[in-house]
């Protein structure tokens, strides 16, 4: 089983305002990018799983020259309201290192 | 059009974070011409706004300020300084304002200084919200009323304008409330007619300071120099660079779109921007863009969402350590029950959360079956309710339950190590955003006030 830890080299979540939590997955290669980057198991539906988003709300940018991907995503609530675990959300991403990758099947 | 690049030292990524003497040496040596840094930014939460407080102390502020005054006074260079005291509110501006006036008498210079706030009034806000001239951003829906007089302090985000405007009236320093990190750095290229692509893709890249470079810990500021056809970036310190990656790569951070910036009165767009290796440090950016948009600024407001006490215990006994999920769950349990029958509160007056530090305190969630139990834990009790009073009541009702909960029923009761005594500790409000909104205008200036104070005239430097 492939998992976002085995096909990145960094992997990094931070609050993008108040309102929104941005992740960053930095893949090993050209090669990880291209067949991991538009993984169905990356899609809404994880965020909406994991960290209670809106999956309508969330938006996924692909930026081959860097072999990234940047997923952002609603906050479950504002920052630093009643029950804040993470204030700068700089511990989100760790969720997602486990996650399972396919690579055959796409996110459209 | 500019006849000359104009060069912009960007000297730190916050003020107050440890502006480097001979970084600004280097950076006036080059040629530049001005000096523009951020004071702050929501990512530190809403408590900033909400009490008009700084983040960082004051020495640290003041050491800055003076290394930065210093080298603009003798270089002749302007000063700006946006998102003053972390969150840019009126009162946040004026204790920059303060140490400013402070430093100036220390060292001997007599500016001209520009403050520029952008605090709003909140019945001002609710007649353009009836007009229909604020709109909601997601996650958030339309704006009630009810919403922003639960805010104690509300800014909006200005854009160039008002600083291209003071820059133009002769302000040696200028001191602004919230403001966007990029029409800081952005404002004073655009004053001297540069093109806005390339100015507003400018001050993204230089508004974390040397974080854009290869090595973001080696030195702290970058030198950033404007043109015609796009812009060049270096780190102010020698033996530090930029490279393509690092430069374009910060265009992902703390942004939910890589591509695309929203500022006020336009977009910055990036798609098809180049990013080439000058020399050994510098990288330069072509095909930025600008699109020009209807005149919005962005809404900030903070206020509070109740009161909390907390206490913290750690457990090193193995029988807890070894049915954690079970235990937080009973506990809970048992302390909801303490609140209820002895304070006579319903479940909806009050909120208590336990997080296990050492097992899943960042998510609240179980862990996966099978996962070792951990040497110790701290276990951080929350308690938050509509007043101080209470929200301290409730931690002491907690206590004794909190301090010895067996794991079974029937055991001799523990006693688990409490970290402090008493043990319980008024943590005062819970600080929250609550807007996340924009306000359409005409003028760019219509939400922004601007008071001078000069020191170039005896009279005025009390």
């Amino acid at each position: 089983m492939t998992t976002v830890r085995d096909v990145c080299r960094h992997v990094r979540s931070k609050n993008a305002g108040p309102f929104w939590v941005t992740v960053d997955l930095f893949f090993k290669d050209a090669a990880s990018f291209d067949r991991f980057h538009d993984d169905a198991a990356l899609g809404p539906d994880l965020f909406e799983r994991l960290f209670g988003a809106d999956p309508a709300l969330v938006k996924h940018f692909p930026v081959p020259s860097l072999h990234m991907v940047k997923i952002s995503y609603p906050r479950h609530g504002a920052q630093g309201g009643m029950v804040e675990r993470d204030m700068h959300s700089g511990q989100q991403f760790v969720r997602i290192l486990d996650v399972a990758l396919d690579g055959d099947t796409r996110n459209d | 059009m500019l006849d000359a690049p104009v060069k912009i030292i960007v000297p730190v990524g916050s003020l107050g974070a440890g502006v480097r003497e001979a970084e600004l040496a280097y950076g006036i040596s080059s040629g530049a011409s001005a000096i523009a840094t951020d004071a702050g930014s929501t990512d530190s939460g809403a408590a900033y706004l909400a009490l008009g407080m700084s983040k960082n102390n004051r020495g640290s502020v003041k050491r800055d300020l003076r290394l930065l005054m210093t080298a603009a006074k003798d270089a002749g260079i302007p000063l700006i300084v946006g998102t003053c005291g972390q969150a840019g509110g009126d009162r946040n501006v004026d204790w920059t304002r303060d140490i400013v006036r402070e430093v100036a008498d220390e060292i001997g210079y007599r500016p001209r200084i520009a403050v520029l706030y952008s605090e709003q009034d909140k019945n001002d806000l609710k007649r353009r919200n009836a007009q229909g001239h604020i709109q909601p951003l997601p996650p958030l829906g339309a704006l009630a009323d009810d919403t922003i007089d639960a805010c104690d302090h509300i800014v909006a985000a200005m854009g160039a304008e008002p600083y291209i405007e003071a820059l133009e009236s002769g302000a040696d320093i200028i001191l602004g409330g919230r403001t966007t990190d990029t029409a800081v750095i952005a404002s004073y290229a655009l004053m001297k007619g540069a093109p806005a692509g390339p100015a507003w893709h400018a001050a993204k890249i230089s508004e974390c300071g040397a974080q854009c470079a290869a090595e973001p810990t080696n030195g702290s500021g970058v030198l950033i120099s404007i043109d015609n056809d796009g812009f060049s970036v270096e780190p102010l310190t020698q033996g530090n660079h930029c490279t393509p990656h690092s430069v374009s790569a910060h265009m992902l951070y703390e942004n939910s779109d890589p591509f695309r910036l929203i500022e006020p009165g336009g977009v910055l767009d990036v798609t098809d921007a180049v990013y080439e290796q000058a020399d050994a440090r510098t990288v330069r950016v072509t095909g930025s863009r600008w699109e020009t948009r209807p005149y919005t600024m962005k809404l900030e407001g903070a206020g509070t969402a109740g009161y909390q006490t907390v206490m913290l215990i750690g457990i090193q006994d193995p029988e807890v350590l070894g049915r954690l999920d079970a235990f937080h769950d009973k506990m809970l349990a048992a302390l909801y029950e303490r609140v209820r029958s002895t304070m006579g509160l319903s479940d909806d007056d009050f909120h208590i959360s336990l997080r296990i530090y050492g097992w899943n305190a960042v998510t609240g969630e179980t862990p996966p079956a099978g996962t070792p139990a951990p040497r110790e834990v701290g276990i951080l009790f929350v308690a938050t309710a509509e007043d101080q009073e209470t929200a301290s009541q409730i931690a002491k009702a907690c206590n004794p339950y909190f301090f010895h909960f067996p794991i079974n029923l029937g055991d001799e009761l523990p006693s688990y190590g409490f970290a402090f005594s008493p043990a319980d500790i008024d943590r005062g409000p819970v600080f929250e955003f609550k807007l996340n909104h924009v306000v359409e205008i005409e003028d760019p200036l219509e939400l922004v006030r601007t008071t001078w104070i000069d020191l170039s005239k005896a009279e005025a430097a009390q």
